[in-house]
């Protein structure tokens, strides 16, 4: 018999809406919050992989925290983390003019971010590493690093820790855990593993923490740091922030919409959680259940943190180019500042006017910081990096070529 | 003093390494139980324990990947990509990463890796198990790039790259494991055992990195060459009676731009041998820089011997491999110019 054959078509997966169209979010599953199990953190990974599919959430639409989920933390934690997000918030919007200005070429934002990395660098010790990408700052930020250091970097001044050498906001410190970050996408998410494995080798109590986005884990880097995390066990947190777009991609690019990204760890029998992005609580939690586990020799654990990219994805960039411009106010999870605030309102330990006074606080604080970054200089302006620094570092110690092309440049 | 073969004299290296160091680790494609699909491993994970030599995953790119992020928390990895002509998968992670982690960080995370790579033809190894990749890394700042020609070398520059803290690519010529090569395929190959350069010393030692060897003195011609092609080359020179001084560059980055001015400034010619392809390849950088600084001193255009600008086959393996008749010409030729 003939076998039956067809004229092929290629599918190009788009989103359901573009400019112009009504923001559609119909078709997300938002469980209640509350509604999902907490497993122990050494159940096995085979029974756990419903939770690969659904969404961990703690605060409620009125601002209650509810559920197995919930994280034992202070009030006093609860304003941080706010304090922290809020903060993150006035800078990114200082430095998104700063860039404006012309103060520096270039600026990423995390707007509807914030409460991912504010929220996980609470659940490491000192000591651990992140691995980040370009949009998690507030892994800094709530690590007490300081303001004026990061408005350095993004200035390119002299007083820029990494010399001038790095695109604004490819932060690096050790002392903060904070992983050099590169151009390069999804590099750092086997980096992070390889870090986690030496812990091991070494017999070390530290863990390493993997960052990457929705787009990036089409990087092979992805998928050999999934196995490698998978094969030696290693004490690893491997984050995915699916804010759904990279660039102008919609996830399902990534085929983000396949099942669920977290369900790309089943297939190693990795733990993997989907958790609510702009829920602090949430976020905290899953990162204090994935720490644990790590440092229980548990083995890794990936997290998919479900977000909304609500700037654009650059200051190079555009988005009302290629989806609808009120798409962010559409996003069913909200905004993680509101909800927060909400949430420590209704505890009674936030209100209204404080909310608005610490606005005006962290932009007095901010300009503060901006004011002595600039002292020192802007990209293009005041006291830069030498030339000298163009040629340090290459090497431990500079061979004979470098030199003799640093005395060619006249320094 | 001992004889070894390159194989017994780069896992000898490794062996005294990991003795001596507690932060070195090897690991790669086949490396652990097995020892490695050409034994340069052999007895190391027995010996150090599987957190210290073990097997990965095949994967390129995580085993370099995974190498910087334990670099950065503080071991000495010493990576194995099991041919040269594999390296493709982690090129990123080589170039993007390692290579720059000291400089854009400042200095704050560094990535005192080893990647070690069989390179090289001459085994019928046709297109993915001959190739010699050597440009693709000398062109990348932040990495050193070391090629051994014989067992003493490889083992002391071994030693040195797992000691130095900076990214080093250490390539080794497959062809020269069990014996020197001149080229001479049809004749029996002459084991390490009796070759001078065969004699390694059981303990530590380093070779340099960023210094050359002279292999054969000689005032007529220099041949800046490395690898396999410095028994070639050797072999060219006796064959042919020109006499030529053989440069053994065994570091090209970075490189001993002394000895090659040294040299060429008393020789007034200078012929390049490599086996990898010419376009591009290393010697265009050696040519350049002859002429650049020896200009006043050459007699001679200099001349490059190298693999033809095509992939590497494998039915035409001689007519293919730069052996001691093609070397021998251009040796002739450039006395002749
Ligand atoms: C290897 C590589 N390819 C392409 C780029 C250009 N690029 C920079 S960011 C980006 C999108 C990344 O999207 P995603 O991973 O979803 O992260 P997000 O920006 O949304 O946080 C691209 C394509 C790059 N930096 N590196």
């Amino acid at each position: 018999m003939a076998a039956q054959t067809t004229h092929l078509s290629l599918t190009v997966p788009e989103p359901s809406v573009r400019p112009g169209d009504m923001p559609d979010f119909s078709g997300m599953q938002v469980p209640e919050a509350g509604s999902v199990r907490r497993p122990p953190v050494d159940e096995r990974p085979e029974n756990m992989r419903d939770l690969a599919f659904t969404i961990v959430r703690v605060l409620d639409d009125t601002g209650d925290a509810t559920g197995p989920w919930t994280p034992d933390l202070s009030v006093a934690e609860l304003q941080a983390g706010l304090r922290h997000m809020m903060k993150l918030r006035v800078y990114d919007a200082r430095m998104l003019i700063a860039q404006r200005q012309g103060k520096t070429s270039f600026y990423m934002q995390h707007l509807g971010e914030e409460a991912i990395s504010c929220a996980f660098r609470g659940a490491l010790l000192p000591g651990d590493m992140n691995f980040p990408t370009y949009r998690q700052a507030g892994l800094l930020i709530a690590s007490g690093y300081p303001m004026v250091s990061m408005m350095c970097q993004v200035y390119s001044n002299d007083g820029d820790s990494a010399r001038g050498r790095q695109l604004p906001v490819f932060y690096s410190s050790k002392e903060h855990g904070f992983f050099s970050i590169s151009g390069n996408l999804a590099t750092q998410y086997i980096q992070a593993v390889g870090w986690a494995m030496a812990s091991a080798i070494s017999g070390d109590t530290q863990i390493a923490a993997a960052w990457i986005g929705d787009g990036s884990t089409a990087e092979s880097d992805f998928h050999a740091a999934l196995v490698f995390a998978s094969t030696y066990k290693a004490p690893v947190v491997l984050n995915i922030v699916n804010n759904q777009w990279a660039i102008s991609t919609f996830q399902g690019i990534a085929r983000g919409d396949a099942q669920t990204l977290a369900a790309r760890g089943l297939g190693f029998n990795i733990p993997s959680l989907r958790v609510d992005g702009n829920d602090y609580l949430a976020v905290r939690a899953a990162a204090d259940w994935a720490a644990e586990r790590a440092r229980r020799n548990l083995g890794p654990t990936l997290v998919e943190y479900v977000t909304y990219r609500s700037g654009g994805h650059s200051t190079s960039d555009d988005p009302s180019a290629y989806r609808p411009r009120d798409e962010g106010s559409a996003w069913p999870l909200g905004d993680p500042v509101m909800r927060l605030k909400t949430h420590l309102v209704r505890l009674g330990a936030w209100s209204e006017e404080r909310h608005v006074q610490a606005e005006a606080e962290f932009l007095e604080e901010v300009i503060a910081a901006q004011k002595e970054a600039e002292a020192i200089g802007t990209l293009h302006t005041g006291r830069r990096p030498s030339v000298r620094d163009i040629f340090e570092d290459v090497y431990a110690v500079m061979p004979p070529h470098l030199r003799r092309q640093r005395q060619q440049a006249g320094v | 003093m001992p004889r070894m073969t390159m194989i017994e004299a780069i896992r000898s290296a490794m062996d005294v390494m990991m003795e001596r160091d507690k932060t070195v680790v090897v690991f790669g494609q086949d490396v652990g139980y097995f020892g490695g699909v050409f034994r340069c491993t052999q007895g190391l994970q027995a010996k150090y324990g599987k957190a210290r030599c073990f097997d990965a995953p095949i994967s390129e790119l995580g085993i370099v990947g995974a190498g910087i992020g334990m670099a950065a928390y503080g071991l000495k990895p010493c990576l194995e990509i099991q041919f040269a002509d594999y390296m493709y998968p982690a090129f990123d992670q080589i170039v993007s990463e390692a290579a720059r982690l000291r400089y854009r960080s400042a200095g704050e995370f560094t990535c005192p890796i080893v990647v070690r790579m069989p390179t090289g033809g001459g085994i019928f190894g046709a297109q993915t198990h001959s190739q010699s990749p050597e440009a693709l890394f000398t062109h990348v700042s932040g990495l050193k790039v070391v090629v051994p020609s014989n067992p003493h070398d490889a083992k002391g520059l071994l030693i040195a790259a797992i000691e130095d803290p900076d990214p080093v690519i250490f390539l080794e010529p497959k062809r020269l494991y069990n014996g020197p090569f001149d080229g001479h395929h049809d004749r029996p190959v002459t084991p390490w055992s009796k070759h001078e350069l065969g004699e390694v010393a059981d303990g530590h030692y380093t070779a340099p990195l960023g210094k050359a060897v002279v292999r054969r003195s000689g005032g007529a011609v220099t041949i800046l060459t490395y690898g396999t092609m410095v028994h070639v080359a050797q072999a060219a020179a006796e064959e042919t009676g020109v006499d030529a001084e053989v440069i053994d560059l065994r570091t090209l980055l970075p490189l001993d731009l002394d000895a090659i001015m040294e040299s060429v400034k008393k020789t007034g010619r200078c012929v390049v041998v490599h086996e990898a392809t010419l376009t591009s390849g290393f010697g265009a950088e050696l040519a350049a820089l002859v002429q650049q600084h020896c200009f006043y001193h050459l007699e001679a255009p200099v001349a490059r011997v190298a693999g033809w600008d095509t992939p590497y086959p494998h039915a035409q393996e001689w007519d293919y491999f730069p052996g001691p008749a093609r070397v021998g010409q251009a040796l002739l030729e450039t006395m002749g110019a």
